[in-house]
């Protein structure tokens, strides 16, 4: 940890440190994450009826663009907190946070659904010819489209018995590919904002600490717990 | 999207009328549970209810059998105005302290009475009417909106302009202590805007400065802005200070920077597809299933005959 601090600073905050690192998993954590995460899902939904239904503005003058925009960012927002749960886990030694990857990862490929639904049946409206023209023609459909693919084989693949029967190597490599959903989850976002990139930059900055974090740590030194994907 | 806090909320970014409170209970759950991160744009732009706005008058042009007013709400808290932050609800919030008086505009270029006028001046030889024109989006919505304005072309033929005038340019106000929105470098400031001199003086092209017969509210481009109902909305340039006629096209900001997706023209176009998105339908704000777009926003027929003999896939 923090070769950069120095003893003494190390030793002052050691009870703070030891403090953190001693917090248990406080009980029903599971349990409350799942609810939480059910949350924006369940408030889009009802927002967006709503809206439709009966002219109410939750979503403001225009819910379907805006409903599909916050289903959207809320996809991204897991994707990246999955990419987090590493980190944190080095920095504050929470191990018990790994198992609660899956429910984040599992999240977002729902969040991912629930935009690609709001897409193409609030937004394009199921019009064939124009799904079609928007996969070929429009980029960034096309690396949405490929982001939300290749979260398919993680989900598929993210039952203790599929770990097992893949072998936690070749599983790890595989769930892998979150690193590329997110980029093309970032390049994504930045090329359907029409002007304003100031969102996008920030995840691809937070992106690069986090990329930059594991970088560092696999050029100095192998690995330490079970996984550090 | 930047996380931000329920709490980090600013009071002036929910509305504060009591009709809106169970929006505001809405956030406070939200936030109570722990969804922290919600956008603001959709959670503070409107209340749940739809209220009862001011009732539109006016004499409709060009309106389809099933076009209705937008409602007021809508009209005022839906805003591209960059000036005033890039969200579709930032204007409404953050254009509030914006004053309009005192405000003067510059009327100069190839014209033989170029003058600097102040805004009662300016306004005062012309008969305000009320219209109701279809407004297109760029970005595949649209409204029906109930202006008070005049034909700028009583304007241009005051001015007198010059055989040397081709072109009307536009600006914007510069003030990036009163447009916040200006202070990032999201366009090149000041906003600019131009018509072709035959467009700028056919009868619809509008210069507006007031809705649903009240003064324009500062979001929707206060004190004095223009409506050019058969083009896309980024023509209709907001908080006019300056107009020039001149020799050359002007160089409108949106091509600026963009020139693969905006154009000069901007004609609404349903068989020409912005790069990112179909053009060929649009959603009404209100409605939910999309509508077809129409040439010319529906205008065809009083303006098609500028265009003839123009490529207009190449002329966007
Ligand atoms: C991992 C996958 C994806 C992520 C992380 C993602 C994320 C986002 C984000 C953050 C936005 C912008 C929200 C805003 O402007 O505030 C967005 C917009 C959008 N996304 Fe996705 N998205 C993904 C996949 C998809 C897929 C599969 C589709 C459909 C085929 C799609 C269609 C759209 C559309 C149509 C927009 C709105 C563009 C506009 O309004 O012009 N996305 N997405």
């Amino acid at each position: 940890m923090g070769t950069w601090t120095s003893e003494i600073v190390q030793q002052e905050s050691k009870s703070v440190r030891d403090r953190i690192r001693a917090f248990r998993e406080p009980r029903g954590f599971g349990v409350l994450l799942i609810v939480a995460l059910c949350i924006p899902a369940a408030l889009a939904i009802a927002g967006l009826l709503s809206d439709i239904l009966a002219g109410t503005r939750y979503f403001g003058s225009n819910p379907v663009k805006e409903g599909e925009h916050f289903l959207g960012r809320w996809t991204l927002r897991l994707l990246v907190a999955t990419l987090t749960i590493t980190p944190l886990r080095h920095i504050t030694g929470w191990n018990w946070l790994a198992k609660h990857r899956r429910t984040l990862g599992l999240f977002a490929f729902g969040y991912v659904t629930l935009h690609w639904i709001a897409y193409a049946f609030l937004d394009v409206q199921l019009d064939w010819g124009e799904l079609k023209t928007d996969l070929l023609k429009r980029p960034y459909i096309f690396l949405g489209m490929t982001a939300l693919a290749l979260l398919v084989p993680l989900v598929v693949t993210s039952t203790k018995k599929m770990i097992r029967r893949l072998g936690g190597k070749r599983w790890n490599r595989l769930h892998k590919l979150v690193y590329i959903v997110t980029i093309l989850g970032v390049i994504h976002y930045s090329m359907a904002v029409k002007q304003d990139l100031t969102y996008p930059l920030t995840y691809a900055l937070v992106l690069a600490i986090l990329y930059g974090w594991r970088l560092s740590r696999w050029s100095r030194k192998p690995a330490i717990g079970p996984s550090v994907a | 999207m930047l996380i931000r806090r329920a709490a980090d909320i600013r009071p002036s970014e929910i509305t504060s009328e009591t009709l809106y409170w169970n929006r505001r209970e809405w956030i406070a759950a939200a936030g109570a549970i722990g969804v922290a991160a919600m956008s603001p744009t959709s959670l503070s732009a409107l209340g749940a209810a739809r209220q009862q706005g001011p009732v539109a008058r006016g004499t409709p042009y060009g309106l389809q059998p099933n076009d209705k007013p937008t409602p007021w709400e809508d009209v005022t808290n839906y805003n591209n105005f960059y000036e005033f932050g890039t969200g579709k609800d930032d204007p409404a919030q953050n254009a509030q302290e914006f004053t309009t008086r005192p405000w003067t505009v510059k009327v100069d270029g190839f014209v033989t009475k170029p003058a600097d006028y102040q805004l009662e001046d300016f306004l005062k030889p012309h008969k305000l009417e009320d219209r109701i024109y279809r407004h297109r989006c760029v970005e595949a919505w649209s409204m029906v909106i109930p202006w008070r304005g005049f034909s700028l072309s009583e304007m241009l033929k005051r001015a007198e302009p010059t055989s040397q005038a081709k072109f009307v340019e536009f600006t914007t106000l510069l003030d990036p202590r009163r447009m916040p929105g200006q202070r990032s470098s999201v366009l090149d400031w000041p906003y600019i805007e131009g018509l072709r001199l035959d467009e700028a003086m056919h009868p619809l092209t509008l210069m507006v400065n007031g809705v649903y017969g009240r003064d324009l509210p500062n979001q929707n481009g206060a004190p004095l802005r223009l409506h050019v109902p058969w083009k896309y909305g980024f023509k209709s340039i907001k908080s006019i200070v300056r107009i020039r006629l001149v020799e050359k096209e002007p160089v409108n900001t949106w091509k600026v920077s963009q020139s693969s997706e905006y154009g000069f023209y901007a004609n609404v176009n349903p068989e020409v597809d912005h790069p990112r998105w179909s053009q060929a339908t649009e959603r009404r704000i209100g409605e939910f299933l999309k509508r077809k777009t129409l040439m010319f926003n529906g205008y065809a027929d009083q303006v098609a005959s500028m265009y003839t003999g123009m490529d207009l896939r190449k002329n966007y």
